[in-house]
């Protein structure tokens, strides 16, 4: 089924690190072990949101909403209902892309900036919501304690579920992505204009676009629950969608990896500067007006530049 | 195969198409010709669906197609290639016209199997038969301006139209290249039985190419027929030909 679509020491190299992430939690301390499961959450949520930014071309200005919704359902569902619990982590995703349809179905009637500012106002318009109804969704408190089946509870066995289906959902990205859907995504990011005139609906195939990736957000929402165990308003705020659209720009837009490495990054920056100092945006934000100025295509895509030329250079030798 | 009947679009004030009409048998190399602004591109985009008409009729094959959107119109069998450079810049050579392929064959939904090793020998014979194969895996954005000129008419051809429209399919190529280019065009249509309309600012190629000449000066249609005919036309004359 891969065959052909990635290398043989890619895959090599990726057994291996999964390896070393299956063996980990006896390893390192347990507060290290966390944080590798929080970065796996939101790189999750960063390469979902890169399936419609980077590979789709929009302006998804507001992806945390979908997250937001995604955690906020499966909390609601665990403590409000007595459903089956696999039917409430189920669910939720489902929950997450019907989000999707309904503001994606308003936002594609718009393009570009304006796209961005009706979602963002739809989006906040459901932070409003969750702050301010107290009784339903416990208001600017959220809901704390959500009952977590004991195999996932804890932190080494919430790493394994949350490392096992993040797995998964990137192995299902990458067919996405390299699906016709994919490529004629990406073709209607590069020119939308003459994606039409092949035949392709394009703001059909974009709003489904944008479905699978509220989809996976609502996947990386569950994923924040198992880990937390509680949910907060913050989760819908803009500020998430902000910080999630810096991952990907940091890892790379037109990368596959790079929203991975920008969402370790980014929480490592935040748990290791953060420890010195509440300032560390400030670094943050040097950090990123560097990299704009130096490497415009993110870390990894700078890596994978690099990695080109240098095989182009390798066979042009060997010729 | 096509008829465009008293076509009217305006953007505000300005008229670009203000009464055109044209009649493409199948078969048929029609050339659209006229000065800089006579709205030949307009027209173009108004019969492929990219601008709605004001007022007016287009069919094609004796069905209304007016106001359609474009993704169903070149479903309908129509494909067409831009004036300015318009094909997919991030994407290889081989993925540019493996996606007009794959929507063609409907698969531009199909989310979980791997594109690359789909419809591999539809595309490979499209790209054989421009002469790109050899280039097949180069990214296009990277290209010449000649060849992504013939990567433009390609990506058409990827939809396995009947009636093909090109917009201006050698501007900015050399004269070594227009030739070559005109020639891949007639051979195509030729081959694959195209119907083929297209505008041209060489007037050589369009008298040597063409079956029959539409001429638009301010948007309005001032002649049809073949090119001795649009030849003796005096107000072809006036206003083209001889004008400058």
């Amino acid at each position: 089924m891969f065959k052909g679509m990635i290398h043989k020491k890619t895959a090599l190299a990726l057994v291996a690190i999964l390896l070393v992430m299956l063996i980990l939690p006896h390893m390192i301390p347990r507060f290290y072990v966390y944080l590798i499961a929080s970065i796996l959450v939101m790189a999750l949520l960063a390469m979902s949101l890169n399936l419609v930014v980077g590979f789709g071309g929009l302006f998804q200005f507001h992806h945390g909403v979908f997250f937001g919704v995604g955690a906020y359902a499966v909390a609601l569902l665990l403590t409000k209902t007595t459903l089956p619990k696999w039917i409430c982590f189920i669910s939720a995703p489902f929950v997450a892309a019907l989000a999707g349809l309904i503001i994606g179905l308003i936002c594609i009637r718009l393009s570009k900036l304006y796209f961005a500012m009706i979602q963002i106002s739809l989006g906040s318009l459901l932070w409003a919501l969750a702050f301010r109804w107290y009784g339903f969704t416990g208001g600017d408190d959220g809901i704390h304690g959500i009952p977590i089946p004991s195999a996932m509870s804890g932190v080494s066995n919430s790493y394994y579920f949350i490392l096992i289906i993040f797995v998964l959902c990137i192995i299902a990205l990458f067919f996405i992505l390299k699906s016709p859907f994919g490529s004629t995504l990406q073709a209607a990011r590069d020119n939308a204009q003459r994606c039409e005139a092949i035949g392709v609906f394009v703001k059909r195939h974009q709003l489904f676009g944008i479905i699978i990736a509220s989809f996976f957000a609502g996947v990386a929402g569950v994923l924040f629950v198992v880990l937390e165990g509680s949910v907060f308003p913050d989760l819908l705020f803009w500020v998430l969608s902000l910080e999630i659209l810096i991952m990907c720009l940091l890892g790379g837009w037109f990368t596959f990896a790079g929203p991975i490495i920008g969402a370790a990054l980014m929480l490592s920056l935040r748990t290791f500067i953060g420890i010195h100092t509440e300032y560390w945006t400030l670094i943050l934000g040097i950090i990123l007006a560097l990299l704009i100025f130096f490497l415009p295509q993110g870390v990894w895509g700078y890596f994978q530049e690099k990695w080109t030329l240098r095989k182009e250079a390798v066979a042009e030798r060997g010729q | 195969m096509l008829r465009v009947d008293n076509l009217i679009n305006s953007f505000g004030d300005f008229k670009a198409v203000d009464g055109a009409n044209l009649t493409v048998k199948e078969g048929e190399i029609v050339a659209v010709i006229g000065p800089n602004g006579a709205g030949k591109t307009t027209l173009f985009n108004l019969i492929t669906g990219h601008l709605r008409p004001d007022s007016g009729r287009i069919s094609f094959k004796g069905e209304d197609i007016s106001g359609l959107p474009p993704y169903t119109i070149c479903k309908k069998g129509i494909a067409r290639s831009f004036q300015l450079l318009n094909i997919f810049p991030r994407l290889t050579v081989f993925e540019n016209v493996q996606v007009a392929v794959l929507s063609q064959h409907n698969r531009s939904l199909n989310l979980f199997s791997p594109a690359r090793n789909m419809l591999i020998e539809e595309t490979n014979r499209i790209l054989e038969n421009v002469g790109l194969l050899d280039k097949a895996h180069e990214i296009a954005g990277a290209f010449s301006h000649g060849d992504q000129k013939i990567l433009e008419i390609a990506i058409a051809l990827g939809n396995e139209p009947e009636f093909l429209i090109l917009d201006e399919p050698t501007a900015g190529m050399s004269p070594e290249e227009t030739t070559a280019t005109m020639g891949l065009v007639k051979r195509l249509t030729v081959e694959q039985g195209l119907t083929l309309l297209f505008c041209e600012h060489d007037i050589d190629i369009v008298f040597s190419t063409a079956d029959r000449i539409m001429v638009m000066q301010q948007g309005k249609t001032i002649s049809e027929g073949t090119p001795d005919e649009v030849r003796q036309n005096e107000q072809v004359q006036q206003a083209y030909i001889g004008g400058d």
